[in-house]
Order: C-alpha cells, then sequence, then structure tokens
C-alpha cells in the first residue's frame, strides 16, 4: 500500500499503527510532512506501540506544535491589541480559530499565517491600525497591490517587521471575482464570541469556509490537511448531538442541523464544495477506504489529494496541472483571465530581459 | 527512487534517495564505518533528483530535495554529487530537527568535557575541529553541535567533515588517503574533500558531553583571546542557531543555561597552529 493511502488509513483510525512494519514509516513520515499532517498524525496515534525512534519522532513533531500553536495565539493577541483600540472587531478563521476554539481538528495543527475576517467597510481602519502597529506590505509590486484591492477577498499580505510573521485580513471567504458569493455580512453576524474573548465562526459557516477553501478556491495544494479539518468539523458537529447550544437550529439534532447548513452553502453558491468535501471526507477518514459511491469527478479529487509518492515526491503532473489551471478558472471570468495572464507573462518575461 | 543509501549521523537517521548511482556509492564510501541499522526508520529524508528526465543524463544536474527544501537553489553538477547530498543532509536538520537545539558549530570534547566552537563560514571552525581530531580530541562534529534541553549536554553530529580550500592540504598532510573522500574541484564553495572521523570519535557518536568552553574562532590576524560576557555568547549564539526561535521557551531555556555554565571566548590566529595552542591554552585553564 502507498504510503500516502497508509496516511490516511491512520488517521481515519481504520489501521493500527502498531501494525505497521518499521520501514513503512519511512514514507508514511515523509508524506506527512510533505502534506502539513506529522504531528496531527502524532496526536491522533498518541499512546500507540511505535519503534521507539518513531516515538521519539513524534513526540519531537507534538512538542514543536504546541510551540508552533502558541506563537499563533500570541500572533492573533497582538492584531487583537492593533485592532480593538481602533475599533475594529475581528473574526479568527482557520487555524488559529480552531485554536482558539479548541476543536478537534486543533492538537498539532500546522498554522500557517494569522487569517482574520472583518467587514467590508471596516478594511481601511484595520489597515491603518496595523501598519501603525507595525505590520508592513510584503508585495512592492503596484499591479498584485491593484489586483489584490480590486479583485481579492483580503487584503495585499502585511508581515510584521518585529515578528516576521504574516496577516491575511479578509474581507470575505473566496475572490469577489468567483461564481459563488457568500454573504460575509451574515457570517459576520453569526460569528460565536469565545470565553477568551476571541470570535470564530459559526460551526456552519467554519464548515462552509473550509470546503469552500478547498473545492472553490485553488489548485488543492494542501488539500488532504484540509480534507482532515472538515472531517474534524463534521465529528465536531456530531459530537455535540444537537449543534451549538446558543443556537436555535440545535434543537432539531445533528441531520437537521446539518440540513441547514448545507442550505446555507447552497444559497451562496457553495452547495457542490460541501458536497464534495461531505462525499471526500467520508470516503478518506471514515468508510475505511471504501470508494466505490464517489462520483467520477470525486475520484478526480481524491487522485489528486493523494498524489504523492512514498519519497514524499508529487505525483501525476498533469493531474497538478489541470488542478492549477481550474484554481485560475474559477476565480475569475474567462475575459479577466486572459487580461491578468498577459499581465503576469509580460512581466515575467520582462524580469527575465 | 532509484538508489538509495540509509546513514545514522548523531541522532538522524537519514535516508537518501537519488537518480543516480554515483552520489549513493560516494556516501557509500565515506560512511561504511558508520553504525548500520537496516529496520530503523528514518528521521530524515534527502532527495537528488533530475529536475527532467532527459537531464539524469543530458548535463546532468542535482537538484536537493527532501523533507524540508530551499525554494529556487541551484542544483549542483553530477560531478558535485556528494557536495548536494551533504548540503540535503544539513538541510534537513537545519530545518526540521526539533529534538535538540541546533547550534551552527564545531565541537570537540577530552575526558567527557566538550569545547563548543561556533563562527561563520570561513572562521575556520571546521579546520580547527578535523585537526584537534587527529591530536588526542574526540571530533565532535564539524557543523551542527546539538545541546539537550533536558540535561544541557552536548550531543555530537560527527558527518564527514567538509574540509575547504587551504584546510584539505593541512589535513593530507596528517591522515591517509583512506580517510578522505575525492576531491570536489571548483564547487560554489570552493574546493571541498571530505575526511572521514576517526572510527573512535564515530562509535562514541552518541555520547553526551559537558561543554566546557564556548569558542568563537576568527582566522587571520594576530593571536588574541578575549573573554566575553554571558550575553554577547548568548546573543551569538542565537544568531549561529538554526531553531531558536522554532524551540521557543525551551530554546531559550537552554541556551541561557549553556552561557551561564561555559565560559566564552573569541580567539583570533593566523594559522591553524597557533589557534590550536590557544585552544589547548584556554582548555588547560576552563573550570573543572
Amino acid at each position: 500500500m502507498s504510503a500516502i493511502r497508509t496516511l490516511v488509513e491512520l488517521l481515519a483510525g481504520c489501521r493500527n499503527a502498531a501494525d505497521l512494519a518499521p520501514r513503512e514509516w519511512d514514507g508514511v513520515i515523509a508524506v506527512a510532512r510533505a502534506e502539513a499532517l506529522l504531528a496531527t498524525l502524532a496526536h491522533r496515534i498518541d499512546g500507540a506501540a511505535l519503534p521507539e525512534p518513531v516515538a521519539r519522532l513524534l513526540a519531537d513533531a507534538r512538542a514543536a506544535a504546541d510551540v508552533a500553536t502558541a506563537q499563533a495565539l500570541w500572533e492573533a493577541e497582538m492584531a487583537r491589541r492593533a485592532l480593538a483600540p481602533a475599533g475594529v472587531d475581528f473574526v479568527l478563521l482557520k487555524g488559529a480559530a480552531y485554536a482558539a476554539a479548541d476543536l478537534p481538528c486543533a492538537p498539532g495543527r500546522q498554522i500557517g499565517d494569522l487569517d482574520i475576517l472583518v467587514a467590508r467597510d471596516a478594511l481601511p481602519g484595520a489597515e491603518a491600525a496595523l501598519i501603525t502597529a507595525g505590520w508592513e506590505w510584503v508585495k512592492e509590486d503596484v499591479y498584485d497591490d491593484a489586483y489584490y484591492r480590486d479583485h481579492m477577498h483580503e487584503l495585499p499580505p502585511l508581515i510584521h517587521k518585529l515578528r516576521d510573521r504574516m496577516i491575511d485580513v479578509h474581507h470575505t471567504i473566496i475572490p469577489p471575482t468567483a461564481r459563488p458569493s457568500p454573504d460575509a455580512a451574515s457570517m459576520l453576524d453569526r460569528a460565536i464570541m469565545l470565553p477568551n474573548g476571541y470570535k470564530v465562526l459559526h460551526p456552519f459557516d467554519r464548515m462552509i469556509h473550509c470546503a469552500a477553501h478547498l473545492f472553490a478556491d485553488g489548485d488543492l495544494a494542501g488539500g488532504l490537511r484540509n480534507l482532515w479539518d472538515f472531517h474534524c468539523l463534521t465529528r465536531d458537529f456530531q459530537a455535540r448531538g444537537d449543534g451549538d447550544s446558543d443556537t436555535p437550529e440545535g434543537a432539531l439534532g445533528y441531520d437537521a442541523w446539518l440540513g441547514d447548513m448545507r442550505a446555507r452553502a447552497r444559497l451562496w453558491g457553495l452547495g457542490p464544495a460541501v458536497r464534495r468535501a461531505s462525499h471526500l471526507s467520508a470516503a478518506l477518514f471514515e468508510n475505511a477506504g471504501d470508494y466505490r459511491r464517489l462520483s467520477l469527478g470525486d475520484r478526480l479529487f481524491r487522485a489528486r489529494l493523494l498524489a504523492r509518492d512514498d519519497w514524499g515526491r508529487e505525483t501525476r503532473p498533469f493531474l497538478r496541472l489541470a488542478f492549477y489551471i481550474r484554481s485560475h478558472w474559477l476565480r475569475m471570468p474567462p475575459l479577466m483571465l486572459a487580461r491578468h495572464l498577459w499581465t503576469k507573462w509580460r512581466k515575467g518575461h520582462a524580469a527575465a530581459r | 527512487m532509484r538508489h538509495s543509501i540509509r546513514i545514522a549521523v548523531g541522532p538522524v537517521q537519514f535516508r537518501i534517495g537519488s537518480d543516480w548511482a554515483g552520489p549513493v556509492a560516494a556516501l557509500g564510501h565515506l560512511y561504511a564505518g558508520y553504525p548500520q541499522d537496516d529496520t530503523r526508520p528514518a528521521d530524515a529524508t534527502v532527495r537528488l533528483y533530475a529536475n527532467r528526465p532527459w537531464r539524469r543524463w543530458l548535463r546532468p544536474s542535482v537538484h536537493i530535495g527532501g523533507d524540508y527544501i530551499v525554494p529556487d537553489a541551484l542544483p549542483l553538477p553530477l560531478s558535485m554529487g556528494l557536495l548536494a547530498a551533504e548540503m540535503g543532509m544539513n538541510l534537513q536538520v537545519a530545518l526540521g530537527w526539533r529534538r535538540h537545539l541546533l547550534l551552527h558549530a564545531s565541537a570537540v570534547a577530552r575526558d567527557d568535557r566538550s569545547v563548543i566552537l561556533s563562527g561563520a563560514s570561513g572562521s575556520g571552525k571546521s579546520t580547527l575541529a578535523a585537526l584537534l581530531g587527529e591530536s588526542g580530541w574526540r571530533l565532535m562534529g564539524d557543523e551542527f553541535t546539538l545541546i539537550d534541553p533536558a540535561s544541557g549536554d552536548a550531543l555530537a553530529f560527527p558527518r564527514a567533515v567538509s574540509l575547504k580550500n587551504e584546510a584539505i592540504a593541512e589535513v593530507e598532510a596528517r591522515v591517509g588517503p583512506a580517510r578522505l573522500g575525492p576531491l570536489l574541484a571548483g564547487t560554489p564553495k570552493g574546493d571541498i574533500r571530505h575526511l572521514i572521523p576517526r572510527a573512535d570519535a564515530v562509535a562514541a557518536m552518541h555520547e553526551p558531553v559537558r561543554p566546557a568552553l564556548l569558542l568563537f574562532p576568527q582566522f587571520g590576524g594576530a593571536p588574541a583571546i578575549e573573554r566575553i560576557g554571558q550575553g554577547e555568547a548568548f546573543v551569538r549564539l542565537t544568531e549561529a542557531s538554526t531553531n531558536y526561535i522554532a524551540l521557543g521557551e525551551a530554546g531559550f531555556a537552554a541556551l541561557t543555561r549553556l552561557v551561564r555554565e561555559t565560559p566564552a571566548f573569541t580567539i583570533a590566529y593566523p594559522d591553524s597552529a597557533t589557534g590550536m595552542s590557544l585552544v589547548e591554552q584556554l582548555w588547560a585553564l576552563a573550570p573543572r
């Protein structure tokens, strides 16, 4: 069995980590690192009877992830201290949100940049407050900067000059030029205040955002990690049974709740993304690799998600390229895409000379 | 991958894959005397690969990959495959290892106590360590020294020593050709030839050692020794560490303990013999 399939089965819990041959770990560790899932795996199989070098390496990974999570939450705190005095209300997204809310996907999850969501009309205030507090522009290029401001769902990335950490300030969850149109105002409206003072998205919107990020935006790089997030968010839903106590939908039970979440996604044109995320996360992480019920389309996504060999190398270059092209196709209408690629190509050409 | 080899250096088990037989055979020669456990899973994976299938034969050039990569790193010609392997192994340790505080430093030991030599490329730390390793000291490593956050001990990483330029002739004069790798002339880092550490240094590579001296060598100029304070040693070592920030509080605790318990000096020396005698001189005075 390929290492990446073994990794999926270990995460799913349908393969006993103690049963792996010692040298099978070579590949599992390499692909888990490549997919940013090593510390997640380390938490998932914590306590299993493992070869001593593997147990030590996974303990290292857990300890490193603890430090990284603390650093990421500190970055959220820094953003709070910069934005609160300016009266900018913000919601944590993705990794920082999972950690702040202590969700089941949080232990070991790698957190990259700090992602936050603010109201569109609060963007200028947020930008000014962050710059005052020491964040600086990364993209100096005029075209890139204008492109972000005119067409993206976030400000051009900012890096803090002392801590060297990046913040992405979003005003919605996918580029406005893409076809789906999520209602960011409604998401901000339904955001939940945590006991620690941070706001995170409503559980519905967490799942919709995760699915949108996976299947309605981007080229599926790091997709397996995001699909694992989606799976954990689903389980979080299920574990609570009655949903969230502070939402009236909770009383209706899990199925009705899930139905409501899907209706919300459909309303925004994200029904297909959520459906695909549900199918694939169930097939990979719940049904022990039973792929028989997957559609042809789902199978292409599955092949892309698992396109790695036992040395951690990317495989299936043509499939990867197809998904890369798709990511641009999703992001903008054809004419705009043509113009964008033309500008980028000319710039690349000028730089080469 | 087509060719592969497993190498254990200090606490790190490497798995190195290559599209060509050459680099693997060269590694096999350098690391033949190292302990071999074929059932031990790898901590780190290195890949030496051709970017395009035809580049395996046509002007073959070696790209360095692995668990951790440096984007846009330039490939090396196949004749320098051994250097590519060394760079790939260093990269995995520098960016991936979290069990210990990593210092970009060479180290030697005697009587279960160690001298740690930290400095930029060109400071002569590798050469000094290699020469001391041939003169009654146990060579711990020429590139990385690992500090165990729990005990404060130094751990060895005795990879094959990467001798550069003038250091090659100095060492060639002292050891037999069986302990040297092939001469890699005209690499981006100058001429390089690898030295296989003495068998006793390899055999002792898992034995932790108490740090006794922290030295910051500077090659060139009149001989000089200067004591430096804990604060300066601390700052210099944060700059010499590749994982100090990633380790967070554990890294801070390990490094403060190291500089508190270990006297630190800068040394300037015009030639290796003087450098070695300055080390011996400070060693004689070091607290026990």
